[in-house]
């Protein structure tokens, strides 16, 4: 009994902890003090380029520029969401027609540059400018704005469209099968059993996707929105200050690694008990 | 007014010679770019999976900061950054130049760093798919860390990686949309001026995708290709 509880003892005994300076420890420290000096680097820098009159004029720039971010960001999800239902429905359903379509929406908006599709809906519909005057949408199509979530919106619905088509398909077949067992039909099915279990599946994409269209939108600047990164060109374009850009890249970041704190906690709330203690 | 097919054939009166001059320009510069994010992605994954956890933190900060940043403003900071850092290190050279990075060059870099921060977490979690068992088995017969990783896991791990890559690819194929803002002439910049100088914006701009659109649909054949012949290899005999 001892020689093998010894034995087990001997196995189950911690490695040791690395002494000494092996190789990768003296290429992780010298790293470190690579990015350590970047950031260092950095503060100096904005600390020799302190301009109190610079941030009175353009904080306020940048913090409108913030808000017009977020609203494009926010109101292009929403839109695209409610527009994936039926592209993902779509591409689930077995009529060709309706499924042909769906895929072909998907495959074109998932393979071209958002840049290319925000062009070609705000550059583009201008030679149409007659026929849309015509059914009175002109007024809406001038505007880079409007025109600028018109194309956000459309392509985040086909994203949006392929996760909730994945997440409704990794639910279990038995799943849809136990439900009609118990005589509920398929709306009641989809609404109480299989979505529910769908969302926590969809939970880490959606919230990737977020983060991809913060990162997106910037290139609304191209097309005259002043949202954060069109403020940061235009007082870039006045000041030739290499700091806006500096400061442009942190409140990103800080946008994206918030956002990616806030779906990991609730991903990590939503499924605690799934999690084996 | 010119009819379609004038404006997009090939010779003085058409743009179709431009536009695929401009389709050579974004291969071109999404495949120089591949390599580099390729290999820098793979060491980037190598350092995130080590044992020594100061080598983990300075690859968790790579990623972190390149898949933050928005892709314009990633290549801003480079175009610009970069022009400014060089006239400021001619400068205390002592010689006043201006110099401008090339868009090429400042392309390659910006969509490198980039694509390298996504691979690394592809080739990260191809990694963890590998079993200990494979690096013991490689030592228990005598490889080196070196041949181990070669012969090995490598082989493996490009098998377990491809779908995650070749997601990668597409994408920097639409990111290189972004370099026609700091002037290389590439597809959406050629039709851009097409489209301005023909007053066709509709048109125009409806090839740009549809360029995309092939280049894509021509991606996903060479994929398959690969794909098959990873598969093929890997197989047992």
């Amino acid at each position: 009994m001892s020689v093998i509880a010894m034995d087990t003892a001997a196995v189950e005994k911690p490695p040791e902890a690395r002494r000494g300076w092996p190789a990768s420890r003296i290429l992780g420290w010298s790293l470190m003090i690579f990015w350590g000096a970047v950031a260092l680097g950095i503060v100096v820098y904005l600390f020799g380029v302190w301009n109190p009159a610079l941030f009175d004029r353009y904080l306020p720039a940048y913090m409108s520029g913030l808000w017009v971010t977020l609203q494009l960001v926010l109101i292009s999800i929403v839109i695209g969401a409610v527009l994936s239902v039926p592209i993902a429905y779509g591409r689930m359903s077995s009529n060709r027609w309706l499924g042909g379509f769906a895929y072909g929406y998907v495959y074109f908006f998932r393979g071209t540059p958002l840049l290319a599709q925000t062009f070609l809906i705000y550059y583009g519909l201008g030679s149409f400018r007659p026929q849309l005057e015509a059914v009175g949408l002109w007024s809406f199509f001038r505007d880079a704005w409007y025109c600028a979530i018109f194309a956000f919106s459309l392509n985040t619905a086909a994203y949006q469209a392929e996760i909730l088509r994945g997440a409704i398909q990794s639910v279990s077949k038995g799943q849809w099968e136990a439900s009609k067992a118990l005589g509920l039909d398929r709306l009641k099915t989809l609404r109480l059993i299989v979505m529910p279990q769908a969302m926590l599946v969809a939970l880490r994409p959606y919230g990737n996707e977020i983060i991809l269209m913060i990162k997106g939108s910037a290139i609304v600047s191209i097309i005259t929105v002043y949202d954060l990164m069109g403020e940061t060109r235009r007082a870039f374009s006045r000041t030739f200050d290499f700091q806006t850009y500096i400061w442009a890249a942190i409140i990103y970041l800080l946008i994206v690694e918030v956002l990616r704190f806030v779906t990991e906690r609730i991903e990590g709330r939503l499924t605690r008990h799934l999690v084996r203690r | 007014m010119d009819s379609a097919l004038t404006l997009l054939s090939f010779g003085p009166d058409g743009w179709g010679d431009n536009i695929a001059l401009g389709a050579l320009i974004t291969v071109s510069l999404a495949l120089a770019t591949l390599p580099f994010g390729l290999v820098a992605g793979f060491f980037v994954a190598l350092a995130k999976q080590s044992g020594e956890p100061s080598l983990r933190l300075a690859g968790n900060i790579y990623t972190t900061i390149f898949r933050g940043l928005p892709e314009l403003l990633t290549l801003f900071l480079v175009y610009y950054g970069g022009q400014i850092a060089l006239q400021a290190l001619m400068r205390s050279l002592g010689q006043e130049t201006t110099i401008e990075i090339n868009a090429f060059l400042a392309g390659m870099i910006a969509l490198g760093v980039m694509f390298s921060a996504y691979a690394s977490e592809v080739f990260l979690s191809a990694f963890r798919a590998i079993p200990r068992g494979q690096y013991e088995g490689g030592y228990a017969v005598g490889l080196t860390g070196f041949q181990t990783m070669r012969l090995v896991v490598l082989p493996q791990i490009i098998r377990i990686a491809l779908p995650g890559l070749s997601n990668l690819w597409l994408n920097l194929l639409k990111d290189t949309a972004l370099v026609s803002v700091i002037g290389l002439s590439d597809i959406l910049r050629q039709t851009g001026i097409a489209a301005r100088v023909t007053n066709q914006q509709f048109l125009f701009f409806g090839i740009a995708c549809l360029v995309y659109l092939v280049l894509a649909i021509i991606s996903s054949f060479g994929i398959s290709a690969i794909e098959r012949s990873v598969a093929q290899r890997g197989a047992p005999k």
